[in-house]
């Protein structure tokens, strides 16, 4: 569906080269719900704005459904261009005209008559529930309605692409989620392929199929959602990932720990398992958690769970076959719960 | 003294006639020269549909040139063009001439200030829509910049009050003409101060006039 094939995009200023894009290749395919993540000044506009050659790249190819639009230009691009949608962080609505004509000017750009249009707008306005809004002017309405327009606009001539330019950044949390929520219907309802940029993992986690990583116009890495959180490759990513998870430790809890403290992985069905009641058992150590979530990520579960593995209380050493000095039988338990989870990651002996 | 009063109003009706037409001709000149030359000074510098910098500096610094020529100077310059252009240099007709080059210089820089204040998000949306440069600059640029041109045409009109009664000192008629000629050479400083409420009270007039205009445009703020 889209194809960016080694895009580079530099901008020159007065003494200076930016290179805002290096060498990123994409490959997205059609009905998906892909996610360009990274921090600020990473890229992600740049690139995303290549797709409809907003920004024309410095070097690469994009191609849509297999055509090479690279070097389109004036009424063929135009045209082109009629085929995506885009919705802004800030919305970007005409002030001066109402919610009807706002959504109506991408029509008549698309060359609708004017029946057409008056019967369309509404219905597209039903859609992303604004029928009651369509004769009020922008500055009446909230972020969250604003948007919806933004939506309504992008998508009212069918497009197969609708490129979302962190759509939500500018909402709060609730708004946000509705935000999402209606795109993912979309989505799902019309089939169209959704690119969306943000620079929170969480969006991403609640929308997309698929994420990009983007750092410093690099493409650092992509693959599904999922395995993207499950097992993070690039440091970049490793840091985005933590924070959403945000398991760091109360000060007061990492100021004189005793034992052996552990963060635990656990992808899919093992997070039911009983695991560390089990390490507990059989190596007669005590396991105190003291941190740890469970994310749903397209219905599959990923845990995380930050415990500390130490000695016994006295009282209940009654296992007769414990011989053994207590770091040995630490680091038995740390084997055997590295074989049974994902992953483990020892943050203090 | 009744028929003095008479004949001075009389005088004034004319006068503020002479002032209509200079100002109403120049103003007009200011829209049809000023409002193009503002939006092809607002694209070529933004490089929107058209780069070229040739261009933007070429108009720029005529602009430039024209706007900080002092009125009473540019009125004389341009006479040799004047002549030339309606074979007299003699009354308000003549007046109009340096009138309007002034008018639309002046308004240009407005009408590219207005532009300047559309948010650039909404003309790359209606780009990323695929719309023509004719349909954004029709549909889009102009009414969302239309409130900032009426306040800018105000100023216009206002600055070109001012100048024509300058005109009316190098025998352009108007307003300014009469208060030469009765509140100068012959000390009628009654006269002037009749002259002077009239001329509060037509600027007064163009303000409101425009204000309205320009809020009824701005639907920003409703
Ligand atoms: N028109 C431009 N001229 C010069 N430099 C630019 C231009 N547009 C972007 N840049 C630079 O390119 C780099 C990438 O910008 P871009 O807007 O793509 O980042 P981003 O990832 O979208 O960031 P943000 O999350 O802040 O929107 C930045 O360093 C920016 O300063
Ligand atoms: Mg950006």
């Amino acid at each position: 569906m889209i194809e960016l094939q080694n895009i580079s995009i530099e901008f020159r200023t007065k003494d200076q080269v930016i290179r805002a894009v290096d060498q990123a290749s994409l490959h997205i395919g059609t009905g998906e719900v892909f996610g360009i993540v990274g921090a600020s000044g990473a890229g992600k506009s740049s690139l995303l704005r290549t797709i409809n050659l907003l920004e024309r790249p410095s070097a690469g190819r994009v191609r849509l459904d297999g055509r090479d639009i690279t070097d389109l230009k004036g009424a063929a691009l135009r045209r082109e261009r009629q085929k995506t949608g885009l919705i802004f962080q800030h919305f970007n609505l005409m002030h001066t005209r109402t919610v009807f004509d706002n959504v109506a000017f991408a029509l008549r750009v698309a060359g609708k008559q004017a029946a057409e249009i008056a019967a369309h707008v509404p219905e597209i306005l039903d859609l992303v529930g604004l029928s009651d809004k369509v004769q009020v002017y922008p500055s009446q309405l909230s972020g969250g309605q604003k948007q919806r327009v933004g939506i309504a606009r992008a998508i009212a001539n069918h497009p197969a692409v609708l490129l979302c330019d962190e759509p939500t950044s500018a909402l709060d949390l609730e708004t946000s989620g509705a935000i999402l929520e209606l795109l993912k219907e979309i989505n799902r309802r019309l089939g169209i392929t959704i690119v969306l940029i943000s620079h929170e993992m969480s969006v991403i986690k609640t929308i997309c199929d698929r994420v990009a990583v983007m750092d410093q116009g690099r493409i650092v890495e992509q693959g599904d959602v999922y395995d993207i959180f499950a097992r993070p490759e690039h440091p970049f990513t490793r840091q985005l990932v933590d924070r959403t998870f945000n398991l760091d430790l109360p000060e007061r809890l990492t100021a004189n720990l005793q034992g052996t403290l552990l963060k635990i992985l656990f992808l899919g069905e093992r997070a039911e398992h009983p695991l560390l009641s089990e390490a507990a058992l059989r190596f007669g150590i005590s396991v105190n958690i003291l941190h740890g979530k469970i994310e749903y990520i397209n219905n599959r579960a990923i845990g995380l769970l930050v415990a500390l593995l130490g000695e016994l209380q006295e009282c209940s050493t009654h296992a007769a076959h414990i011989t053994e000095p207590l770091t040995g039988r630490i680091a038995a338990a740390v084997d055997f719960i590295r074989q049974g989870s994902a992953r483990v990651e020892v943050l203090h002996a | 003294m009744p028929s003095e009063w008479a004949s001075l109003t009389a005088d004034l009706v004319h006068a503020f006639g002479e002032t209509f037409l200079m100002v109403g001709i120049s103003g007009f000149f200011a829209i049809v020269g000023g409002l193009p030359l503002g939006f092809l000074l607002f694209i070529a510098e933004r490089r929107l549909f058209w780069d070229n910098k040739a261009a933007y500096a070429t108009g720029s610094v005529t602009v430039n040139i024209i706007r900080s020529i002092p009125f009473v100077i540019l009125l004389v310059l341009l006479l040799p063009f004047t002549q030339f252009v309606l074979g007299t240099t003699i009354g308000p007709a003549a007046a109009t001439v340096p009138l309007s080059v002034a008018a639309i210089a002046f308004y240009a820089r407005l009408v590219e200030a207005a532009l300047c204040e559309v948010d650039p998000g909404i003309i790359e949306a209606a780009q990323a829509f695929g719309a023509s440069p004719l349909r954004i600059v029709a549909t889009v640029l102009f009414p969302e910049a239309l409130a900032g041109f009426l306040r800018a045409l105000t100023v216009t009109l206002i600055s070109l009050i001012g100048y024509s009664a300058m005109a009316g000192i190098v025998g352009g008629g108007g307003v300014g003409d009469l208060a030469i000629r009765f509140g100068y050479y012959r000390y009628q400083t009654d006269v002037l101060i009749v002259t002077v409420i009239a001329l509060v009270i037509l600027v007064q007039l163009v303000q409101t006039l425009g204000d309205r205009l320009a809020k009824h445009a701005d639907k920003k703020g409703v």
